[in-house]
């Protein structure tokens, strides 16, 4: 107890952001604007006002991404540095990736998306290796794998972004335009997310489960390439070609990428709901989360999921009062857009407003999952339609 | 109040409550959801034809009743999305006062025995006075970002907090974005349209007639709210209207304005693949000055009164192209010289009667997969697409190329038939010669026609081989006919005519023999026409055929045995062209997005503010006690709870640290 005569006093924190950055915050924000200014000053020539200013955005959102998150100063610095490393070899003749050695074998962006994959499919062996033996070594190692996975998969895009530069001016693309391509956004998106949630619920429990559908992607991914030669960069048909394509791509994959993440923990919520009831001394009953954080990360990641899903459909409305001649046309692409927001509109509103928890929405989270593969991948193999970029 | 009175407005509690009701909206969302999904399952607005071969007379009848090929404009569909504006209207009318004034509402009376009643709450004792522990609480949560209130009693103080209004906003900034995304939708749907046709004052044109001709009642006048039509206008030409699908037909809306076309472009990308359209419009109107003058290309769209256009497609605007028509049928040899343009149609007299020309299509570039290793693709040059219908009305498309397209290493002249548009293209490939015409192996086949000719050659050899193994016992008259007849079997229905005339004419057993016979027969004939037509072509036959040339005669036989199969009297042969090209336009007045952008600026803002920005409150209760203050912490939150119990936390430790420090 405090006596009388003492005065209470308070140690608040450091008030403001700018008291509360670290020197190596400020590290940060440097090399970013330095990035910004040299992606700008070499590439302006190529952008219209509308990319100068997702360019922009894209540099705000990350400055302040990477404060909250420290880990993501490292990975962007890596991958900047990589992807420069990789364009240098390349001396602007895309022969170089055959015949260079760092290209061959690391980052022609062929090479990095295979070791991505490699990567994927090792972090999720290491991950389950970690949930059964819970050394915490292989589980470092399954976390630093993830980091490395994703890294590469970036390096492969960004290299990938220059080397459809290489085989013409006016081929030149982002590489979001195409089904290979976006299930390497995929899956590094879903990584990203799945990482956030590791370090903020201090737990690699979800990895091994999280990394399965990853890995589901890196399959595709390798037969598309191989069996299908599918990983060639096409030049983009009139439709694609705007800087709607920058930002619509990416916000859907957020937003995929969260829903699928919530279908695998709504797997992970339901194996231990089952095996509590069932053995609850048994390894899995003590090595899977609590039920309640289970709920938790599964609200969030459908939640902003739904959030980015709104924000990308909206975005793909816009794009389509611009390519298609109305803001709505009720196309197959569209209408299942449609079912997949009403779908997780309604578990919100089940959740939020009707207090629902527990296997039921577990269940329901799965089950999203199935309605929106079949927005992503049913349309394109069953239905015909304006939105037919991806064929398989 | 009087009776009625009150029973009157319970009743409209219950409308409201059940209008308001998240069961009603879960319902609707369900339905719209179920009929999204008829709606793609079910191809939509595709001619009624198609559906009536596809569904068969009874189901079609049934699903257009139903609304099925225009789900999304059904009657019950745009009901069911009226009854979604109207229950979510009613939730936001319910809520919102609600919502403002819990925003407000700090909850000052709350009790000292209803916050210990909160998820989280702590207690501490501490012996200083009221006001310093009440400022230092003040400062903190402040610190922390709350909005606070304070209350006194006569032996407390109340000090309540409030972050992140958020979710209110949130909720009540998507509600009321989803009904005004659901007007704005409506009103740019054709729910007008609609109406004017159930009063009688449109009237669907389901015929194919020219502009001009269509009748008053199936045009709409440039006032019209809201429309999306499509036009073609050729390179050269103008429009004032455009054309809007509407169930099996469309209707004519006026335009206010004139559009015209001076050029449009296709350019492509260095492998082939098409890489803009583009079209040079000019626009008239009477209210300018000077006419406007822009380019448009996919993306990139003009907007001018409200009306915006669209590079929508393209297509051919009339080109026009010279034509030979062999004749493949009948005795006539000479081929016939055409003048066509395309999308018109002109009489061709034919040995089986007169036949109608439709010609469809032309195009420049026909870009294929590439055979060729490394190059993905490849052009095989211009091509008019047509059909040729009979007398009785009965038609086959085909699809002629220009050039001869290279097939297995040799040059083909394809030309692709079929009988209905759901067909894929079966080819005739005509072997091209060594100058690349279709000239010799016209030729030949029409020596293989002149039956007199035919037999005279037949004579002459059955009389210089006698036997010889080749031609069997009897007249030779007898054999030269027989040979003669052999060949007019085999031009006229093919190898499965000549099988078809051993198996009617010859006996069982003896068929397999003379069948063997028969084939050398007409080889041999079929070689000797050939060989006597290189001659005249004035090469040498002395020395052994070329490998070309011996190719070409295999090729020209097959091709001769698939003729009665192609179908057609004559073979179209494209010489020469002048291509006159169409751009495919799409105007669009929707002034229903004035509603719907702002509204999905707001769905946007309030997804986000609603997740992230919860609602969390905090109370400190202080009360003297003892000669000391007894404080209370305590805490809830609507959602993120997890966050909230973190946040929390973290307040706690920081009183702890200074209710009951440990040093």
């Amino acid at each position: 107890m405090v006596t009388s005569n003492q005065t209470l006093k308070l140690e608040l924190g450091q008030r403001s952001l700018l008291q509360r950055l670290k020197p190596i915050d400020w590290i940060w924000t440097a090399l970013l604007l330095v990035g910004a200014f040299f992606v700008y000053s070499e590439y302006a020539n190529l952008m219209d006002l509308y990319e100068k200013g997702i360019l922009v955005l894209t540099a705000v959102t990350l400055l302040v991404m990477g404060f909250s998150w420290r880990a993501l100063q490292l990975l962007t610095t890596l991958i900047a540095l990589l992807s420069l490393f990789g364009l240098s070899r390349y001396g602007g003749d895309l022969a170089q990736a055959e015949q260079d050695f760092f290209l061959k074998f690391m980052f022609s962006s062929q090479s990095a998306i295979m070791w991505m994959s490699a990567l994927y499919v090792m972090a999720t062996i290491a991950y389950f290796g970690w949930l059964f033996s819970q050394i915490e070594f292989v589980g470092r190692v399954a976390s630093s794998m993830t980091w490395g996975a994703t890294m590469m998969g970036f390096v492969g895009l960004m290299v990938r972004w220059y080397e459809s530069y290489l085989i013409g001016a006016d081929v030149g693309h982002i590489p979001v335009s195409n089904l290979y391509e976006v299930f390497i956004l995929f899956s590094i998106i879903t990584a990203l997310i799945y990482l956030h949630y590791e370090k903020r619920y201090e737990t690699r429990s979800l990895g091994g489960f999280v990394l399965l559908i990853i890995s589901a992607a890196v399959g595709f991914i390798l037969w598309y390439a191989f069996d299908r030669n599918a990983d060639g960069i096409q030049p983009l048909v009139p439709a694609l070609q705007s800087y709607w394509m920058k930002i619509h791509v990416p916000a859907n994959f957020v937003g995929y990428g969260a829903f699928a993440l919530a279908a695998m923990v709504g797997v992970v919520y339901l194996i231990k709901n089952r095996v509590v009831a069932r053995n609850p001394g048994g390894l899995m009953a003590k090595q899977l989360p609590e039920l309640n954080m289970l709920d938790d990360v599964m609200y969030k990641s459908i939640a902003l999921g739904f959030a980015f899903f709104t924000l990308a459909t909206i975005l793909g409305a816009l794009w389509a009062a611009e390519a298609w001649g109305g803001y709505w046309s009720w196309d197959p692409k569209e209408t299942w857009a449609l079912i997949v927001w009403l779908n997780y509109a309604a578990w919100l509103h089940m959740r939020l407003t009707k207090g629902w928890r527990g296997a039921p929405m577990a269940w329901w989270s799965v089950i999203g999952l199935f309605v929106t593969l079949f927005a992503f991948l049913g349309v394109n193999m069953f239905l015909s339609g304006l939105h037919s970029y991806g064929e398989l | 109040m009087t009776n009625s009175n009150t029973h009157h407005a319970s009743r409209r509690a219950i409308l409201l409550k059940f209008l308001g009701s998240m069961n009603l909206a879960i319902t609707l969302l369900v339905a719209v959801s179920v009929a999204s999904i008829i709606g793609t399952v079910l191809q939509q607005n595709q001619p009624y034809s198609d559906y009536l071969l596809k569904f068969g007379p009874f189901w079609f009848e049934v699903f257009k009743t139903l609304g099925l090929f225009q789900v999304y404009s059904a009657v019950w569909f745009l009901i069911i999305l009226g009854f979604l504006v109207l229950s979510t209207s009613v939730c936001i009318y319910r809520n919102m006062p609600r919502m403002f004034r819990e925003m407000q509402d700090f909850r000052l009376e709350a009790q000292e025995r209803s916050l210990r009643n909160h998820k989280h709450n702590n207690e501490w004792k501490v012996a200083a006075p009221i006001e310093e522990c009440m400022s230092v609480s003040n400062e903190l949560l402040a610190h922390h970002g709350f909005r606070l209130r304070e209350k006194s009693g006569d032996d407390y103080q109340l000090l309540s907090a409030i972050k992140g209004a958020g979710s209110r906003w949130g909720y009540l900034l998507t509600h009321i974005a989803i009904v005004l995304i659901c007007i704005g939708g409506l009103m740019d749907g054709n729910v007008l349209l609609k109406i004017a046709e159930s009063l009688g004052e449109i009237k669907v044109e389901k015929r194919n007639i020219s502009a001009n001709e269509i009748p008053e009642i199936s045009r709409l006048d440039s006032s019209n709210l809201s429309y999306r039509g499509n036009v073609s206008i050729p390179e050269g030409g103008g429009a004032n209207v455009v054309f809007l699908g509407y169930k099996d037909g469309y209707l004519l809306q006026q335009l206010p304005f004139t559009i015209e076309v001076e050029d449009f472009r296709i350019e492509h990308y260095a492998s082939g693949q098409p890489k803009s359209f583009e079209s040079d419009l000019v626009i008239v109107d009477e209210t300018l000055k000077e006419p406007i003058r822009e380019t448009i290309s996919v993306n990139h769209p003009l907007i001018y009164k409200g009306v915006s256009i669209y590079q929508a497609s393209f297509g051919d605007g009339g080109s026009k192209i010279d034509v030979k028509a062999w004749p493949l049928v009948g005795g006539k040899n000479e081929p016939i010289q055409l003048k066509g343009v395309i999308n018109q149609e002109q009489k061709l007299q034919s040995a089986q009667g007169v036949m109608n020309l439709e010609l469809n299509d032309f195009r420049l570039f026909n870009i294929q997969p590439s055979p060729e290793e490394g190059r993905k693709f490849h052009n095989i040059g211009p091509s008019i697409q047509f059909k040729l219908r009979s007398e009785i009305g009965e038609a086959k498309e085909y699809l002629n190329y220009m050039s001869p397209v290279e097939t297995d290493g040799r040059p083909y002249f394809m030309s692709g038939v079929r009988s209905s548009p759901a067909e894929p293209f079966q080819y005739l490939y005509l072997p091209a010669d060594s100058s690349g015409s279709v000239h010799r192996f016209m030729a030949f086949y029409n020596r293989l026609k002149d039956t007199k000719t035919l037999y005279q050659l037949a004579l002459k050899i059955a009389s210089a081989t006698d036997g010889g193994g080749v031609v069997p016992e009897g007249g030779q008259e007898e054999i030269a006919k027989m040979m003669s007849m052999l060949v007019g079997i085999y031009v006229q229905g093919g190898m499965d005519a000549v099988v078809g005339a051993i198996e009617s004419r010859i006996p069982e057993e003896k068929r397999e023999e003379v069948a063997g016979i028969y084939v050398k027969i007409l080889r041999h004939l079929l070689g000797v026409v050939y060989i006597n037509l290189l001659k005249d072509e004035g090469q040498s036959i002395d020395q052994e055929m070329s490998a070309f040339d011996s190719q070409f005669f295999e090729d020209a036989g097959a091709a001769i045995g698939a003729i009665e199969r192609y179908g057609s009297p004559f073979y179209l042969q494209l010489e020469s062209f002048e291509h006159i090209q169409a751009t495919g336009l799409q105007l669009t007045r929707s002034p229903g997005k004035n509603l719907v952008y702002p509204g999905c600026f707001m769905l946007a803002l309030g997804v986000f503010l609603m997740f992230y920005m919860p609602q969390r409150r905090l109370w400190v209760y202080f009360r003297k006690r003892d000669g000391g203050v007894q404080v209370l912490l305590s805490g809830n939150a609507v959602r993120n709870e997890m966050d909230f119990a973190k946040e929390y936390q973290q307040v706690h430790d920081k009183l702890e640290e200074v209710f009951s420090p440990h040093t």
